[in-house]
């Protein structure tokens, strides 16, 4: 079976967010792959350990993002694939179009990724690369088995969950809850810096620019007003609690 | 040219989300800015009856589509008709709520209609004849504004409770369409749905939530008896998730659920910044925590500096006095 494994580099969930020139600066800030991603990194190595195959993981980014490939390598992961961007601005459209274009050319009997990135949460990267690849997706997956060219996943519902069924190829993307992503030992380390890691540009894929142009357009970025600290109500805890009760009931009005 | 605001009229079993009403609210309003027509589209096995509520909050006309095939959501059945629908109509923009469905629908339609989808939208405006929405990235650490100027439609998820849901009582049109829902890839093999009185976790007014601090599993019946006296849903914090207590769907936060109710009550909760970034858009943040020093005071409106075993029953005790 052959695996690929989107994968997306994103800002460390502590990172302080800082703008510059109206944009996000990128500059100094620790980067992680997106733990989405190594839910799917995980479920795919999993899957090749118990059925034998292949895991290829790709990323479309710059060339930091090789860092993000790497730990995937070092968890297991036969080879990687880049597209260098560079700081090339693109939306969920284009990024899309790339990975989708990347993929095509690859041999594949399953995608799987992140349901979304932890950055700009989009979830929407993995819908778009099915429609383009023209196969079925499965989003928010928390149980993924795959036997006799098919997949079974378990997914998040409101209320619930559901048990859907899909020939392969076919997209799944994965939720927490899937599975415990492994760390990489110091082993897989050592090996992953030997691992083939290609490098592909645009140009390579046959993309031009007019072909991932972004259909949204920002317009400003900002950053949040800080909420304020309220009050600390004092006194012994039944005594704070009833007026607790009274300030939500007459001042707040939320109850 | 393209015409008319349409909002995807979400429903589960025969019942329209709130979020479709809140989109059709505020829609109405951007809607009326545009000069534009205010529609709803709704698909499903058997919702024709559903039809008539959604003139309730400003609908136009409603699109609806009725076919068996349609009786479970399925990213294929319902991108085809929807898409569909969508080409022959053309409407300036499409409205979704931010949910399970309405995020997984949004990407697959955007992707063949070859146009652009802002997602987890918090706030919406028409300016020169453009849709531009609000949406925070980076868990709310950053707000962008942004417009999909030339693709159209124009499409946006909103997060549930973004807008107020405001009565507007229209006799809408209503349009039924012969819809082909082609090939459906996904097979519904089952759905479990876990019966619950308490509100959806998302859409809930007021969410009471414990983390760390609760200790147990079985303390969550405290948290639980709070939140019914008020009509609440129970949340969790990751550290109460990860501990086994309380099942992953109940996770607020970076990897959990994204909420934005009116009252979020925080017990026992440390406010980890991946939790706020799931919860700081509650309008009002109450916070009870044994640590003075705990980070969730500096976001909570309303704080107590207590053990959450002698503070919730006895506010449980002393919302019931209050609203009673």
């Amino acid at each position: 079976m052959k695996i690929l494994v989107c994968l997306k580099q994103t800002f460390d969930t502590e990172a302080k967010i800082t703008l510059s020139n109206g944009k996000i600066d990128r500059k100094g800030v620790s980067m992680i792959v997106n733990p989405y991603d190594e839910y799917a990194v995980e479920e795919a190595l999993k899957i090749v350990e118990k059925d034998g195959g292949q895991v290829t993981v790709v990323s479309v980014g710059d060339q930091q993002a090789q860092d993000a490939l790497r730990q995937a390598l070092a968890m297991g992961a036969n080879d990687a694939v880049l597209v260098d961007v560079g700081d090339k601005e693109l939306d969920e459209y284009s990024t899309a179009t790339i990975l989708a274009k990347a993929i095509s050319g690859m041999e594949y009997d399953l995608v799987l990724g992140g349901f979304r990135a932890i950055d700009d949460g989009s979830a929407q990267v993995s819908g778009r690369v099915a429609e383009i690849l023209n196969i079925p997706v499965v989003n928010v997956v928390t149980k993924l088995e795959v036997a006799d060219g098919k997949a079974t996943a378990t997914r998040e519902i409101e209320g619930g969950n559901e048990v859907l069924e899909v020939s392969l190829p076919a997209i799944i993307t994965a939720q927490k809850g899937l599975n415990e992503p492994r760390y990489p030992s110091m082993k897989g380390i050592m090996k992953a810096k030997k691992k083939p890691l290609a490098k592909k540009t645009l140009a390579d894929l046959g993309l031009d620019d007019s072909q991932v142009a972004p259909k949204v357009k920002a317009i400003s970025f900002s950053l949040p007003e800080a909420r304020q600290a309220g009050k600390i109500i004092p006194g012994e805890a039944a005594e704070a609690a009833a007026e607790l009760a009274k300030l939500l009931r007459e001042e707040a009005k939320v109850i | 040219m393209a015409k008319g605001i349409w909002v995807f009229a979400e429903q589960l079993e025969g019942q329209i989300k709130k979020v479709s009403f809140e989109l059709l609210s505020e829609g109405r309003k951007v809607a009326d800015t545009l000069g534009e027509e205010l529609c709803a589209v709704l698909a499903g096995k058997d919702v024709a009856g559903l039809a008539a509520s959604l003139g309730e909050y400003g609908a136009d006309k409603v699109y609806v589509v009725d076919n068996a095939a349609l009786e479970n959501y399925t990213t294929d059945g319902y991108t085809n008709v929807i898409a569909d629908l969508i080409k022959q109509y053309e409407p300036s923009a499409l409205l979704l709520g931010c949910t399970v469905t309405g995020r997984d629908l949004a990407a697959q339609v955007a992707q063949r209609l070859q146009t652009g989808l802002m997602t987890d939208c918090i706030g919406m405006e028409a300016v020169d004849g453009q849709l531009v929405f609000t949406r925070p990235l980076y868990a709310g650490k950053v707000i962008l504004k942004a417009s999909c100027p030339e693709a159209r439609p124009a499409m946006a998820t909103i997060r549930p409770n973004t807008f107020p849901v405001v009565s507007n009582a229209k006799a809408a049109e209503v349009v039924t369409v012969d819809a082909n829902v082609g090939e459906i890839r996904q097979v519904v093999k089952e759905v479990i749905r876990v019966a619950s009185e308490r509100p959806e976790l998302t859409e809930a007014d007021i969410i009471v939530s414990g983390g760390r601090g609760m200790k147990g599993p079985e303390n969550f019946k405290i948290l639980e008896e709070l939140a019914d006296v008020v009509g609440a849903a129970v949340g969790a914090s990751r550290a109460a998730v990860d501990a086994g207590w309380i099942a992953q769907s109940f996770q607020v936060g970076q990897t959990g659920k994204t909420v934005s109710p009116v009252m979020y009550v925080a017990c026992g909760i440390s406010g980890a910044i991946q939790h706020l970034a799931g919860m700081s858009s509650a309008k009002c943040i109450v916070a009870v925590n044994k640590d003075e020093e705990a980070n969730i005071f500096k976001v909570a409106d309303y704080g107590v500096v207590g053990d959450l075993f002698d503070v919730v029953p006895v506010l449980k005790d002393e919302i019931k006095k209050v609203i009673a």
